[in-house]
C-alpha cells in the first residue's frame, strides 16, 4: 500500500486547513494579546468556557484517549472508576479545593512554574531545582506518550509505517510548541476543546449504534467473557465485570501460575488511583490556575469542565470496551486478499527473554478499492473457515470474531515482527467502525489533544530546566542576557528528542497509558504533601519539605527499578543481578504488579507530618508573604470589561 | 443498571455521570460567586507572565 492511496486529497485539505485555522487564530491572539496574562493585567476575566477548555484540553492528551481507551478495550469497563476520578479529583476537588488557594499563593509569591512556586513557598532553591529537575527528565516519558497517542492513529487510519507517522506527528506538534504554542492563546484552546468535543460526542453515539444500543451493548460484551484469553488467569472476568480481588495466592494454585488477583491491583493501583490522583500534581495543569482572575471563573469553568471530562475519558472508556463487541460480533471486513501467510504473532514482550509468541495466519485484506473506500486491514484468520466467504467478484467477506487485542496486530519495526498492540485498538475501532470521512475529524480531535497538551508539557519541561534548575544554580542572567531563553529552548528541543526515541523503541503493549501512569504516579508521590501541605498547613517546616519530596522520589525510583515487575524488567538490573527473575519480590505474589504510588504517597505524606513535628517553625514573616492577602491595585477593569 | 450486572462497574458507570452532573450544578450554584478584586500582586504575576512569554517568542 502506497502512501499516496491512504490518504485522500480531500483529507490533506481539511488537515491543512486545521492547521491554518490553528495558526490564524494564533496569530490574532498574538496581534490583539488576548493570552490569559494580557487579560490579568487588564483586569479582565477569561470567558468560564474558555478556562474549562483550556485546562480541559491541556489535561486530556491522546493518551487518555488512545492509550486508555486501548486499556479499557484490554482490561473492560472497570476503567470508568479512573474517568470517576478524573472528574471529582481533576475537577472538581482540583477546582474548588486547590484552584482558588494556588491562584492566590502563587500570584503573592510571584511564581510562574510549579517548581517556583514550590521553591517560594518553602524558601529553597535547593527545592526548585530538585522539582524542576525530576519535572525535566521524567516530564518526556508523558510527552512520549502523548507523541505515541496520536502516531498509533496515523499509523493505522492512513496505513502509514510507524516511523513515518511518528515523524510526522512529531513535526506538526514541534512546530506548533515552537511557533505559538508556548503563548497558551486562548482562541486555539477553545478551537481545539470544542473540536475534541465534537469528535469524541460522534465517536460515543456511533459506538453505542454499531453495538446495537447502550443496554445491548453492554450485554453483549458480558456475555464475551470467555474471549478474555489468557487475562483470565490473572483475574480478569469479563469486560463488564471487575477483576478478582484479594491478596496472595489461593492454596489450589499451580505452581508457576500467576496470582489470579494480579489485574486487580494493576487495574486499580496503577491505572485508576496512579492517574486519577496524580493529576492533582501535575506541573503543567497547577500553572493553568494561576492564570485565572478569580474563585468566580473557576466555579463557572467547573460547569463546563465536568461535562468535558465525562465526554473525554468516559468516551474514550467506554468505546474501548465496546469495541470489543464490535469486532467479535459486528465487523465485517470485504476486500481484495492481498496476502495470507503464517506469522509469529508477539504477544507479550519479555524483556531480557525470547518474547512470548503465538502463530497466526495473517490475512492481509486491500479495502480500500471500491465500493466501500476503507484502508488496508491486516488481521489475524478467524478460527471458524464459516467466516471467510469469497464474494462473486473475488473479493473475500471476513468476519473477524476477534477480541479487540487480537484484532490490534500491528508490525513492529524495531523487533522486526508482527505484534498484538493495545495501543493500536482505538485507532483499528474508529478505522473499521467509523465512517470513512470521521476519521479525519477524528485526526483533528487527536491533533487536538495532543497539541494543546504538548505545548503545555513542553513549555513546562523547558522552564523547568531553563528557570527553576540552571538560574537557582548559577544565578540570574545579566540584563539584557538571552542565556534563560536559549536554556529553556534547548530544554525543549531535548525533550522532544527524548520522547521520539522513547516512542520509537518503546511501541508495544500498552506502553502509552503506562509512561503516563508512571510519570503521574511520580509526580503524586513526589509533590502532592509537599504541594497541598504547602497550601493549607503554615506549619509544614522546609526539611520536611525537602525529605518528603526526597522519600518520595526515591522510594518510586527504587521500587521502578527494583520491584515492579514491568518497568524492572525494562530496566533489568535486577535480572542483570539474579540472571532470572526482573523483581526482588518476584516469588511474592501480588507484590511485583502493585504501583510505586501506594508505598511511596503513604511514606511521602507521613515524612512531611513527622519531620515538620520535629522541626523549627517557619519564618513567621515569610508565612505572611505566603498567605497574607497583598494590596488592593489595579482593579478597575475588571468591573467593567467582559469577554 | 444500564445492562451491566456487576455492582462495582455500574457504580463507576453512574458515578461518572453524577460526578459531571455534581460539577455542573455547583458552578451553577455558584456561578456570580467568588469574584474577587486584581490587586497589586496579581498584576505584578501577570505582568512578569507577559515578560517571560514575549522573551520565549
Amino acid at each position: 500500500m502506497h502512501l499516496a492511496q491512504s490518504i485522500s486529497p480531500l483529507e490533506v485539505v481539511l488537515t491543512l486547513l486545521y492547521l491554518a485555522a490553528v495558526a490564524f487564530l494564533g496569530w490574532l491572539g498574538y496581534q490583539r494579546t488576548k493570552t490569559t496574562a494580557d487579560y490579568l493585567v487588564a483586569g479582565r476575566k477569561v470567558h468560564p468556557f474558555i478556562m474549562s477548555m483550556s485546562y480541559g484540553a491541556t489535561f486530556i492528551s491522546t493518551s487518555a484517549i488512545v492509550g486508555f481507551g486501548g486499556v479499557a478495550a484490554l482490561f473492560g469497563m472497570s476503567l470508568l472508576w479512573l474517568t470517576f476520578l478524573n472528574i471529582f479529583v481533576g475537577i472538581f476537588i482540583a477546582f474548588v479545593v486547590l484552584g482558588g488557594r494556588t491562584r492566590r499563593m502563587g500570584h503573592r509569591l510571584d511564581a510562574h512554574t510549579f517548581a517556583e512556586l514550590l521553591g517560594r513557598r518553602f524558601d529553597s532553591r535547593f527545592i526548585q531545582a530538585m522539582a524542576g529537575l525530576i519535572i525535566f527528565l521524567f516530564m518526556p516519558l508523558y510527552a512520549a506518550a502523548v507523541l505515541m497517542g496520536g502516531t498509533e492513529f496515523l499509523a493505522t487510519a492512513f496505513s502509514m509505517p510507524y516511523v513515518v507517522a511518528l515523524l510526522v506527528f512529531g513535526i506538526i506538534t514541534a512546530i506548533y510548541v515552537f511557533f505559538g504554542g508556548l503563548k497558551g492563546v486562548l482562541y486555539t484552546d477553545a478551537l481545539q476543546g470544542t473540536i475534541m468535543v465534537v469528535g469524541m460526542l460522534f465517536l460515543l453515539i456511533w459506538a453505542y449504534v454499531s453495538v446495537g444500543g447502550v443496554a445491548e451493548g453492554h450485554k453483549e460484551l458480558a456475555s464475551m467473557s470467555d474471549q478474555v484469553g489468557a487475562m483470565k488467569a490473572i483475574g480478569h472476568r469479563g469486560y463488564t465485570a471487575t477483576p478478582t480481588f484479594g491478596w496472595g495466592r489461593p492454596a489450589d494454585l499451580k505452581p508457576g501460575m500467576p496470582s489470579p488477583y494480579d489485574m486487580w491491583w494493576i487495574v486499580f493501583t496503577t491505572i485508576v488511583l496512579g492517574v486519577g490522583i496524580g493529576v492533582l500534581a501535575q506541573p503543567q495543569l497547577v500553572l493553568r490556575f494561576l492564570t485565572v482572575k478569580s474563585g468566580r471563573e473557576l466555579n463557572r469553568a467547573l460547569a463546563i469542565g465536568g461535562p468535558f471530562i465525562l465526554l473525554m475519558t468516559g468516551v474514550a472508556f467506554t468505546v474501548g470496551a465496546l469495541s470489543n463487541a464490535y469486532f467479535f460480533k459486528h465487523e465485517v471486513v470485504r476486500g481484495q486478499l492481498v496476502s495470507e501467510m503464517p506469522a509469529d504473532v508477539i504477544i507479550k514482550k519479555v524483556p531480557g527473554k525470547a518474547n512470548q509468541t503465538a502463530q497466526y495466519t495473517l490475512m492481509h485484506i486491500d479495502t480500500d478499492s471500491p465500493p466501500d473506500g476503507k484502508a488496508d486491514v491486516d488481521l489475524i484468520r478467524p478460527a471458524d473457515p464459516a467466516d471467510v466467504r469469497v464474494l462473486d467478484d473475488g473479493r473475500v467477506e471476513v468476519r473477524s470474531r476477534a477480541s479487540s487485542i487480537r484484532r490490534a496486530v500491528v508490525f513492529d519495526q524495531v523487533e522486526g515482527a508482527w505484534m498484538l498492540n493495545a495501543d493500536s485498538i482505538i485507532p483499528t475501532f474508529v478505522t473499521s467502525a467509523m465512517p470513512r470521512w470521521f476519521k479525519i475529524i477524528f485526526l483533528l480531535t487527536l491533533l487536538s489533544a495532543a497539541m494543546s497538551t504538548m505545548s503545555s508539557q513542553y513549555h513546562t519541561l523547558g522552564s523547568a530546566i531553563g528557570r527553576d534548575v540552571i538560574e537557582p544554580i548559577m544565578g540570574s542572567p545579566p540584563p539584557g542576557s538571552n542565556r534563560t531563553i536559549y536554556t529553556v529552548r534547548v530544554g525543549i528541543i531535548i525533550g522532544l528528542i527524548m520522547a521520539t526515541l522513547i516512542g520509537y523503541y518503546g511501541r508495544g503493549e500498552y506502553i502509552i497509558p503506562r509512561a503516563t501512569a508512571i510519570f503521574f504516579g511520580l509526580c503524586a508521590s513526589t509533590f502532592l504533601p509537599t504541594f497541598v501541605g504547602g497550601l493549607f498547613f503554615r506549619r509544614i517546616t522546609r526539611p520536611a519539605a525537602i525529605t518528603s519530596m526526597l522519600v518520595g522520589f526515591i522510594v518510586t525510583a527504587l521500587w521502578l527499578v527494583f520491584v515492579k515487575d514491568a518497568e524492572a524488567g525494562s530496566i533489568g538490573l535486577v535480572r542483570w543481578f539474579t540472571g532470572g527473575a526482573n523483581s526482588i519480590l518476584a516469588g511474592y505474589d501480588n507484590w511485583p504488579v502493585l504501583d510505586p504510588l501506594l508505598i511511596a504517597l503513604p511514606l511521602s505524606t507521613l515524612t512531611v507530618i513527622v519531620v515538620s513535628i520535629f522541626t523549627r517553625a517557619p519564618d513567621p514573616l515569610h508565612l505572611e508573604k505566603c498567605f497574607a492577602a497583598s494590596a488592593p491595585g489595579q482593579s478597575a477593569g475588571a468591573a467593567t470589561s467582559v469577554h | 443498571m444500564f445492562g451491566i450486572e456487576d455492582t462495582y462497574v455500574s457504580l463507576a458507570y453512574l458515578l461518572c455521570i453524577l460526578s459531571a452532573l455534581l460539577c455542573v450544578i455547583y458552578g451553577a450554584i455558584n456561578w456570580n460567586r467568588g469574584d474577587e478584586p486584581v490587586d497589586s500582586a496579581d498584576v505584578r504575576w501577570a505582568t512578569r507572565q507577559q515578560q517571560e512569554t514575549t522573551e520565549e517568542l
